[in-house]
C-alpha cells in the first residue's frame, strides 16, 4: 500500500496492543504456514497482543510453548527452516538472553554458513522492551545494542500504533531473521486511527517525524514522546529541531541521518537503554565520520547511565526530555 | 522390540505403585489430570534402584545372530553389502583426509572411527525425506544419502566448489538436496529446531519426520532439555538420536552424568526410549526403522540411544592418549568395531570374501585419493564472495565494505596473492 493510500485507508482507533495483534491476524490470515507461539500467548498474552487469535487460527497454529526461551528461539528456527512462517514471542526482552546463542550463533548465521542453501528468513522474534515506571531490573531493558553487532539479523522498533503494524507486518514477511522490539510501555498508551487492511512500512529506512534547521535528534521507540517533548520546549526556546525515528536499528538508515546533519550541523542520539556500547555510539562515530566538516559541535549523546535498571530511581536513570532539552543548549552554544 | 520395551516401561511403573501399595493411604487428583496416590510413608525414588535399560542386539561380536534373532526385514544381501561398501568408503576417507590434516593440507578433520554402524544403520532406516539434523560425527548418513566424495573434498578444502562457499569449518557438511540441514559447531542447538521442523512437518499433514543426532556430552547442553520437552509437549514427530560413544573430547562419561545414560531421561519427559548396540549395524537398522513407525504412527517423539565407543581422537586437534589408555583404544577396535562385525556375518553367509574386501579398501582409497586432488586443484571462492548470503538481500553498509576491501586488495595485490585468491 503506498503512503498516499495508506492515509485514504479505512482506519479504525487502536493502541499498540490492538494494532500488533491486527497486524498478526493479517499474517496469519495472508500466510497458512504462519504460527504464533510463545509463553502464554494461547490466551491472549499477558500484554493482550495475541488475544482471540487462537479462537480464529486454532490452537495448531497459535499455542503455548513450555517456559524456555532457547526452546522458543530453536523451536522458531528449525520451524521456519523448513519454509514456515514463524512469529515467535519472548515475554520481556529482558528474558532474550537465554535465547542469545540460538539468535546469534543460529538465526543469524544460517543463510551464510550454508551458502544460501539453507536460511530461516521466515522468523520473527517479538519482545515488549523497555521502561515501563516500575519494570527494575528485569522488566525495562533495552537489549537492541547486543543485537545490533550480529550480522545476519535485522532489528526493528516501531514508535506507535500505525508504524507497530505496518513494520510488524513487514518483519515477518521480510525473508531475514527480524527481532521486533516492542515498547511496552505504548502498549495502552499511544492509540491512534491505525488502517485496517494489510500494509506494511519498509525496513531499514528511518522517518523524519518532524523537520527542522538547527538540531538533528535520533531516537527510536518509547523515546520518541521523549523527544517530541524535548522538541516542543525547544521551538519555545526558538530551536528547530529535526526529530528523525530511525526504526530499523540493524541494517540502519544511515543516509537520512547523514543528510539532516548536513544540513543542522548538530546531532543528537538518546536512548534508554546504557551509554557505553549503546547504539547510539555507532551512530555518532558514523556520522563523525561522514560528516565531519559539517559538524558544529560535539556529537551528544543521551543515554540511559551504565548501571542496571534501578527500580527506585527510574525516574533519575530515564534520558527524560529536560535532559535532552540541555543537550540542545549545549550544541547550540557550544 | 520398540513396543515391547514401550510396553514394559509402563508395566515397571505400575509394579512400582503395588510396591508401595501397603500404604496407600487414596489418591489425589492434580492439575493436569494427574491422579496421584498419597502414602503414609516416605516414599524416597532413587533411580539406582531401577533396572538399567537394555540394549537391543542382533549381531554378537563375531559376527553371529543372537539367539532369537534374524536378519532384519527389509535388509536382504545386496542392500547389506551396500551398507557394507558404504562403511568401508566413510573408514578410508576418514584414513585419507585425517592423514592429509596431519600434513597441513587441510585445516581440521573429525574421524567417525567406531560409529560407522550407527549411522548407516540409522540413515538406512529413515526415509530420503525425512529431515537430518546433525551434529558433526554423522558424515555417513550424508554418504548414504549420496554426497558424493568430491563434494566432501570441496567442504573439507573450502573451495570455489564447496555448496557452503568456503565459509565453515572443515567436516561442517549440509545440503539441502539431500534433506541434510547443514552443520553446526555450536553444541545441540540443531535439536530444538529439529523439533520446530518437526511440528511444521505436522501441520502440513508430510509423511515425513526430523531425525536429529547428537552425542551423549551434548545431551548435557540446556537445549537438549528445551527440545525433549517441546517435542512431547506438541507432540511433534521427531526421532532423537543420540550416540554415546562414552567420552565428549576427554570427559568420560562418569563426569558428564551419573543416571542411566540418555535413555533414562526420556521416561521424564513422556518420551518412549530404546537403548541399542550401535556396534551392531543390524540392530541400529531395525531399532530406527521402529522407531520412525512409532512416531508417525504414535504422533510423538521417540529417543534412541545408541551405544558406541569413541575409536579415534575427538578431532585432529586432540591426542586421546592423554586421557585414555592405548590398551582400551585398542580393545575396542579388536573386539568391538562394527564393521568388523559386518565383515564376519556377511563371510559367514559367503556374500563376501577377503579379495573383495581388499580389492574394496583399494578401490575406495583410490577414490578418496581423487576426490582429494581433485578439491586440491580447485581455487577459493572468490574474495567478495565473504560479503553475500548475510542477509537475503545485500545492504548498502555491506556493499560498502565489500567495495572498500576490493580495493584495498587490489592496492596491495602481492600481499594478498599467497592466499591463493
Amino acid at each position: 500500500m503506498s503512503r498516499r493510500s495508506l492515509y485514504t485507508a479505512a482506519t479504525e482507533r487502536m493502541n499498540m496492543f490492538t494494532a500488533l495483534n491486527s497486524a498478526m491476524r493479517i499474517a496469519m490470515e495472508t500466510d497458512p504456514t504462519a504460527a504464533i507461539f510463545g509463553e502464554d500467548v494461547a490466551f491472549g498474552g499477558v500484554f493482550r497482543c495475541t488475544v482471540d487469535l487462537r479462537e480464529k487460527f486454532g490452537e495448531d497454529r497459535v499455542f503455548n510453548s513450555p517456559l524456555c526461551e532457547q526452546g522458543i528461539a530453536g523451536f522458531a528456527i528449525g520451524y521456519a527452516s523448513i519454509g514456515r512462517t514463524a512469529i515467535a514471542e519472548i515475554q520481556f526482552a529482558d528474558y532474550i538472553f537465554p535465547a542469545f546463542d540460538q539468535i546469534v550463533n543460529e538465526a543469524a548465521k544460517f543463510r551464510y554458513r550454508s551458502g544460501n542453501d539453507w536460511d530461516c528468513g521466515k522468523l520473527t522474534f517479538r519482545a515488549p522492551y523497555g521502561a515501563v515506571g516500575h519494570g527494575a531490573l528485569y522488566h525495562s531493558q533495552s537489549p537492541e545494542a547486543y543485537f545490533a553487532h550480529t550480522p545476519g539479523l535485522k532489528v526493528v522498533i516501531p514508535r506507535n500504533p500505525v508504524q507497530a503494524k505496518g513494520l510488524l507486518l513487514a518483519s515477518i514477511r521480510d525473508p531475514n531473521p527480524v527481532v521486533f522490539f516492542e515498547p511496552k510501555s505504548l502498549y495502552r498508551a499511544s492509540v491512534a486511527d491505525v488502517p485496517v487492511g494489510d500494509y506494511t512500512v519498509p525496513l531499514g529506512q528511518a522517518e523524519i517525524v518532524r523537520p527542522g534547521t538547527d538540531v538533528t535528534i535520533v531516537g527510536w521507540g518509547a523515546q520518541m514522546r521523549v523527544l517530541e517533548e524535548t522538541c516542543d520546549m525547544a521551538e519555545e526556546a526558538g530551536v528547530s529541531c529535526e526529530l528523525i525515528d530511525l526504526q530499523t536499528i540493524l541494517p540502519w538508515d544511515v543516509d537520512t541521518i547523514e543528510q539532516s546533519v548536513r544540513k543542522t550541523g548538530r546531532l543528537i542520539v538518546s536512548h534508554e537503554a546504557p551509554k557505553t556500547g549503546g547504539f547510539a555510539g555507532e551512530i555518532a562515530s558514523t556520522i563523525q565520520e561522514r560528516c565531519f566538516l559539517s559538524l558544529e559541535a560535539p556529537i551528544q549523546r543521551v543515554c540511559g547511565y551504565d548501571t542496571p535498571f534501578s527500580l527506585a530511581h527510574e525516574k533519575f536513570y530515564l534520558p527524560d526530555a529536560l535532559k535532552n532539552f540541555e543537550a540542545i543548549k549545549k550544541v547550540v552554544n557550544y | 522390540m520398540a513396543l515391547r520395551l514401550v510396553r514394559s516401561v509402563t508395566r515397571s511403573r505400575f509394579t512400582c505403585a503395588a510396591k508401595y501399595m501397603s500404604t496407600t493411604v487414596g489418591s489425589g487428583e492434580f492439575p493436569g489430570g494427574q491422579t496421584i496416590p498419597f502414602v503414609n510413608k516416605i516414599v524416597v525414588v532413587d533411580p539406582k534402584e531401577n533396572d538399567v535399560i537394555p540394549a537391543y542386539r542382533v549381531l554378537d561380536q563375531q559376527g553371529k545372530l543372537v539367539p532369537g534373532a534374524q536378519v532384519p526385514e527389509g535388509l536382504d544381501e545386496e542392500l547389506v553389502v551396500d551398507l557394507y561398501k558404504h562403511m568401508v568408503r566413510l573408514n578410508q576417507m576418514d584414513n585419507v583426509f585425517y592423514d592429509a590434516q596431519r600434513q597441513g593440507r587441510i585445516s581440521f578433520y573429525m574421524t567417525a572411527f567406531g560409529e560407522e554402524g550407527t549411522v548407516f544403520g540409522s540413515a538406512a532406516a529413515i526415509k530420503p525425506r525425512d529431515m537430518v539434523f546433525a551434529q558433526y560425527r554423522e558424515a555417513g548418513v550424508l554418504m548414504w544419502r549420496g554426497f558424493t566424495l568430491d563434494q566432501f573434498a570441496n567442504q573439507l578444502f573450502s573451495n570455489c566448489d564447496d555448496l557452503g562457499k568456503g565459509r565453515q569449518m572443515p567436516v561442517h557438511y549440509g545440503s539441502k538436496e539431500l534433506n541434510y540441514q547443514t552443520v553446526a559447531s555450536p553444541l545441540a542447538t540443531q535439536i530444538p529446531q529439529a523439533v520446530g521442523a518437526a511440528y511444521g512437518f505436522k501441520l502440513a499433514k508430510e509423511d515425513r519426520i526430523s531425525i536429529c543426532y547428537f552425542g551423549e556430552g551434548a545431551a548435557s547442553e540446556g537445549d537438549f532439555h528445551a527440545a525433549l520437552n517441546f517435542a512431547s509437549t506438541r507432540d511433534c514427530p521427531v526421532l532423537f538420536f543420540a550416540r554415546n560413544n562414552g567420552f565428549a573430547i576427554s570427559t568420560p562419561v562418569k563426569d558428564q552424568f551419573r543416571g542411566d545414560g540418555i535413555a533414562s531421561r526420556g521416561a521424564g519427559y513422556g518420551i518412549p526410549v530404546i537403548r541399542v548396540d550401535g556396534n551392531d549395524m543390524f540392530a541400529v537398522y531395525e531399532v530406527t526403522k521402529k522407531a520412525r513407525e512409532l512416531v508417525l504412527t504414535g504422533g510423538r517423539p521417540v529417543l534412541i540411544e545408541a551405544m558406541s565407543y569413541r575409536q579415534g581422537h575427538h578431532s585432529t586437534s586432540d591426542d586421546s592418549t592423554r586421557y585414555r589408555e592405548v590398551s582400551e583404544i585398542k580393545f575396542w577396535k579388536d573386539t568391538n568395531c562394527p564393521i568388523n562385525r559386518m565383515k564376519l556375518f556377511m563371510m559367514d553367509k559367503g556374500w563376501w570374501s577377503e579379495e573383495r574386501d581388499v580389492a574394496l579398501k583399494d578401490a575406495e582409497r583410490s577414490n578418496v585419493l581423487q576426490a582429494l586432488t581433485n578439491a586440491e586443484a580447485k581455487g577459493y571462492p572468490d574474495a567478495h564472495t565473504m560479503f553475500d548470503d548475510v542477509y537475503h538481500e545485500k545492504p548498502k553498509h555491506i556493499l560498502e565494505q565489500e567495495k572498500e576491501m576490493l580495493e584495498h586488495i587490489a592496492k596491495y595485490p602481492d600481499h594478498y596473492a599467497s592466499t591463493g585468491h
